[in-house]
């Protein structure tokens, strides 16, 4: 099985019978990931289980967007898909928004935050 | 499926004719030639520059002899420096109804106009007769691209595309996948994935080289809609726009006007080579769609989750709608709800399911939400390509 099979494999698993202990609102696509996504808008102080536990959400979670599975350290990789998409820039608390504000690149940092805030930061492909 | 017959022995799954401007300065000449027929496939496409550039006429050989068109008309302004003569010598050996108009002979704007669309309504009646004939999956060529990308397209319309291609491919089709600026972060996965271990240093390198040309542009393929619909880093977005290949074996290496010479996966790289030169490689979808079509695609599959609107001039567009709240907001512009995953309504493998169906329709005549929509999407620009490696190909070195 090759490793785009795993994942594809893993999303329809999750997407359609959620494990107990994983909220069915949130997708969990690694078991090696420490996010999850929301696969709905999830509304401020709402309570999420993650890992069988209930999480209140201190911030609103737009769908598709990342919420922490568990506390993260600054300096540490954040991984999806299995895969690490960036480093955090600060400590993480678990439930809340992975995003812009607190994940940066470990390619390409010249295009960061400044650039997709002001609306100049590239393409949309 | 049906297709038109060519003599290079291809099949066409429309029967266009294309009308193809050679500077920007015949721009609207050719606009008003196409215009009134352009819901009865009269497609538009063209190069806006005045210098010549060795991509931009192999782009415009493989698109005026691609299998989707039937006939061609070139509007010329009559000074610029695009090779004419050698497109129209591309497209006459191939058999196809071509005619020159160069608007600096023809006597202006208004007898071109009229001239070509006297040429084109006669070519339509000659065109009406054609009778297609049966086509098989390993005769069609698919490519795949994501537009207007958010937190959802990885999570099911890319995923989807990517169960639709495994099935393509094992029917014996053709499958193309890009972009390598999009693909930062997957090189590793993608050569172990490689037919060989030569392809899969091509493929690496590829991608290395992807990273340095937008290093040094300053900007990663990534937009303000991108980070709204939850996306942060160019390799999230690229771990996402991944899952559109499948599973398959990765069989070859493209660049843009190589045809894949025998069905199977394979990765399309649209990055100029050498020094940085001409600025972004894909200042829009559709330059990545023309360099798709370029390589002989009948169809594309585009997958958005923002909500792309586009289609293009030669191939259809398929889209694929990875966000159940825009599929709502615009049904209309697409072909597939990719997000009803994420609301419990279908599984992967039937939206894979679907997405293949539609292809089998659109290559049997059916029109696409974007055909239908009238959209005919063209953006070409100059580019420069090196020869592919030894190693890009490893079906041709074995055969």
């Amino acid at each position: 099985m090759t490793t785009s099979d795993a994942w594809s494999a893993r999303v329809d698993r999750k997407t359609l019978d959620g494990p107990e202990d994983m909220d069915r609102r949130v997708i969990l696509l690694s078991s090696q990931d420490n996010v999850c996504v929301a696969c709905t808008d999830l509304p401020a102080g709402d309570v999420v289980r993650i890992d069988g536990t209930a999480v209140l959400l201190s911030q609103a979670i737009p769908l598709g967007h990342k919420l922490a599975r568990r506390p993260i350290k600054a300096g540490e990789k954040l991984y999806k898909y299995g895969a690490p998409i960036g480093t955090a820039t600060r400590g993480i608390a678990p439930g809340a928004h992975v995003h812009l504000h607190n994940l940066q690149s470990d390619y390409i940092p010249s295009f960061g935050t400044e650039g997709i805030d002001s609306g100049a930061g590239g393409r949309g492909a | 499926m049906r297709g038109f017959l060519r003599s290079d022995g291809r099949k066409g799954i429309r029967n266009v004719i294309l009308v193809a401007y050679l500077v920007e300065c015949a721009h609207h000449v050719a606009r008003e030639i196409s215009q009134p027929l352009r819901e009865h496939d009269v497609h538009l496409v063209g190069f806006p520059g005045c210098y010549p550039n060795a991509y931009a006429l192999r782009v415009m050989q493989r698109l005026c002899t691609h299998p989707n068109v039937g006939a061609v008309l070139l509007v010329s302004l009559g000074c610029e420096g695009f090779d004419r003569s050698g497109l129209r010598q591309a497209v006459e050996a191939s058999g196809r109804p071509v005619a020159t108009l160069v608007i600096q002979e023809a006597g202006g704007t208004r007898k071109t106009i009229a001239a070509g669309r006297a040429w084109v309504n006669q070519i339509r009646a000659q065109l009406a007769g054609a009778v297609p004939v049966p086509m098989g999956m390993d005769e069609l060529v698919v490519g795949t691209i994501c537009g207007g990308s958010d937190g959802t397209s990885g999570l099911t319309a890319n995923p989807a595309i990517g169960r639709a291609f495994d099935l393509l491919v094992a029917e014996g089709a053709a499958c193309l996948f890009e972009e390598t600026g999009e693909l930062i972060g997957c090189e590793q996965h993608m050569a172990a994935r490689a037919a060989t271990p030569e392809l899969g240093a091509e493929i690496i390198q590829s991608v290395a080289k992807a990273a340095r040309y937008y290093k040094s542009l300053g900007h990663g393929s990534f937009a303000a809609g991108n980070a709204h619909g939850g996306l942060t880093t160019l390799e999230e977005k690229s771990m996402g726009a991944y899952a559109k290949s499948g599973a398959s074996r990765i069989a070859g290496l493209l660049k843009p006007g190589d045809l894949p010479p025998r069905g199977g996966l394979y990765l399309l790289d649209m990055i100029s080579d050498g020094e940085v030169r001409f600025g972004f490689p894909n200042i829009n979808d559709n330059v990545e769609i023309a360099d798709l079509i370029a390589c002989g695609c009948h169809l594309i599959l585009f997958s958005t989750g923002r909500g792309s609107v586009v289609g293009s001039a030669v191939s259809p567009v398929i889209k694929v709608c990875a966000n159940p709240d825009t599929y709502r907001r615009m049904d209309e512009d697409m072909d597939v709800d990719a997000g009803r995953i994420l609301e419990g309504r279908g599984t992967l493998d039937e939206v894979g399911q679907q997405v293949f169906s539609r292809v089998r329709g659109a290559a049997s005549g059916e029109r696409t939400a974007s055909e239908r929509l009238g959209h005919q999407e063209f953006t070409l620009i100059y580019k420069s390509f090196e020869a592919l490696g030894p190693g890009c190909l490893p079906v041709l070195a074995n055969a």
